[in-house]
């Protein structure tokens, strides 16, 4: 449906050029989700702009439900625009006109018979829950009910892809999951193409298919959300991977963490989970084979289009040690069994790492 | 004070209110849309032309640059071709409306340059025509501004037209120089200063209460 290819785009300064995408090559296909995430001036922004051509890239091609648009004249880019709807992080509604007006501004552009408006304005407010607010004022409404406003007001035209820029950047929490959990609804209900821009590993988590990471204007890594999520090859997306899928040692075990064995102290290990692992029966497996069992201290475990992805911090502990037997001996003697263990799951292909010893 | 003097206030007043909001109008006839286009044509607009802009901006600061008492004088030739004659409120208008328009002008772009880009880049998104973004987006959103811009420029107006009085413009203007500064009135002096001042509160809250009324934000 979207089809970028080979799009550069450099700004001309006074002084210099700065290049905003090198050579950036992208589609995503009917009904699905696409999220393009990246840091802040990694070019996302320009990105989603050239796709309806709000920036006109310097080199490349844009195909848009077919439609070449690098190729059409303004007044046929006109048209094409009102098939891609475009939601913004500051939701850019009029202030001027109510909520209902603001809904049937895209209808007004193409000079829709009135009738026609306010049937095509209810049905949308139903779709987004405002039946109420119809006839308030924005500055009225709260963050999300305003992007909600966007999202009808950019859903008025029926357009087959919509563009969101850091729609939810400006949302708190337990908003931003309510306006994703609109979108996936929109796609699904509509078949409706979503290309979102995010710098948030969180927002892709929960609702895209597929996923491309942009840094200093170039495409380092894409895939589907699962491939990226178990099995991220660049350092920046595995930052981006760890930042959604994170979890910190508590101050208390930190405190008590030592870097080299201990007598009496346990390994600390964290454990990165991907794929479809059974990770009860393997601590079972773990604990018969090396005699230490696993403390589980704080998990962070998601479910991602079928397979489990997330990250344990676990208390490593040997058996013996746990009957209360003192001597340095057999301290010794855990402490091995311990590390027996980190190689017991390293070599069940679970990424761990030993912390130290609390 | 004689007994025609009631009539004379309120002929004065009369024709101070008209030289004033007709020549508010004539300004802003030609001031918006000057406004628009200076704002329109600015870099990284929606119809960037430096050109036109450069024209327009020139222009504007040439006619703003001009003491309002010299353009009057300055345009007699002007007037005289418009409305047949240099002398009375039909004359006034003319320098008035010219002498407005530039002002106008750039108080709409700085009004314009108020309203959020993102409003303009959302619009442009939906597929809306320039002309649409103007009379849609731009205006209706700086409404509120706009409103409390044509305040000000009646206000100034109001006191132009008395400048336009000293040289027989007629209103308020023309009564205050010749009884008060000719003849020396204090009285009708007075009485005309009281007047001008109680003209500029009802243009003043009048405008500051349809301003409110506009504004949604």
């Amino acid at each position: 449906m979207i089809e970028l290819k080979n799009i550069t785009k450099e700004f001309i300064g006074k002084e210099r050029i700065t290049t905003a995408l090198s050579d950036v090559t992208l589609s995503v296909a009917e009904g699905k989700i696409m999220g393009v995430i990246g840091e802040s001036g990694a070019g996302k922004s320009t990105l989603i702009r050239c796709v309806n051509l709000l920036e006109r890239p310097t080199a490349g091609e844009i195909i848009v439900d077919k439609q070449n648009l690098m190729q059409l004249s303004s007044y046929e880019l006109m048209k094409a625009r009102r098939n891609t709807g475009m939601i913004f992080q500051h939701f850019n509604l009029l202030a001027s006109r109510n909520v209902f007006n603001n809904i049937a501004f895209p209808l007004e552009l193409n000079h829709t018979p009135r009738r026609n408006i306010e049937q095509r304005v209810s049905e949308l407010l139903k779709l987004v829950g405002l039946e109420n607010k119809a006839y308030d004022y924005p500055a009225k409404l709260s963050g999300g009910q305003k992007q909600r406003v966007a999202i009808a007001r950019a859903l008025a035209d029926n357009p087959k892809v919509l563009l969101c820029d850091e729609a939810t950047s400006a949302l708190d929490p337990a908003t931003t999951v309510a306006i994703l959990s609109l979108l996936k609804e929109i796609n699904k209900k509509l078949n409706i193409t979503i290309l979102l821009i995010t710098h948030e590993m969180n927002v892709v988590k929960t609702i895209c298919d597929e996923v491309a990471v942009l840094n200093d204007g170039k495409l380092i890594e894409k895939g589907s959300v699962t491939e990226i999520f178990s099995n991220p090859k660049n350092e920046l997306t595995k930052h981006f991977v760890s930042s959604a899928i994170s979890i910190q040692i508590p101050v208390e075990y930190r405190e008590r963490l030592s870097h080299t064995p201990v007598n009496g102290k346990h390994l600390l290990a964290m454990l990165k989970i991907s794929g479809q692992c059974n990770i009860n029966s393997l601590f079972c497996e773990m604990e018969k084979n090396c005699e230490t069992g696993a403390d589980i201290i704080c998990a962070q475990i998601d479910y991602i289009e079928g397979v489990k992805v997330g990250t344990m911090l676990v208390e490593l502990k040997n058996n013996k040690s746990l009957n209360g037997n003192e001597s340095n001996e057999s301290d010794n003697e855990s402490n091995d069994s311990e590390i027996q263990a980190v190689e017991f799951l390293k070599n069940k292909n679970i990424d761990t790492k030993i912390l130290g010893y609390v | 004070m004689y007994d025609g003097m009631i009539d004379l206030f309120l002929k004065g007043i009369w024709e101070t209110v008209v030289m004033t909001f007709l020549s508010g109008f004539f300004g802003f006839l030609i001031g918006l849309p000057l406004g628009i286009l200076l704002f329109i044509t600015r870099d990284g607009q929606i119809k960037e032309n430096r050109t036109v802009n450069s024209i327009i901006s020139v222009a504007v600061n040439v006619f703003r640059a001009v003491p309002f008492i010299i353009l009057i004088v300055w345009m007699i030739p002007f007037t005289r071709m418009i409305v047949g004659t240099s002398i009375g409120v039909a004359a006034a208008l003319v320098p008035l409306s010219v002498g407005a328009a530039p002002f106008i002008a750039r108080m709409t772009e700085n009004s314009l340059l108020e309203v959020p880009s993102g409003l303009i880049e959302a619009s442009r998104a939906m597929g809306a025509t320039p002309l649409q973004i103007v009379c849609k987006v731009l205006i209706p959103e700086a409404l509120p501004s706009l409103v409390n811009c044509i305040t000000i420029t009646l206000i100034t107006l109001i006191g132009y037209s008395t400048m336009g009085g000293a040289v027989g413009a007629g209103g308020l203007g023309q009564i205050g120089y010749q009884y008060g500064y000719v003849g020396y009135d204090l009285v009708t002096m007075n009485i005309v200063l009281a007047l001008l001042v109680l003209l500029v509160f009802i243009v003043q809250i009048a405008g500051n209460y349809i301003s409110k009324k506009v504004d949604h934000r």
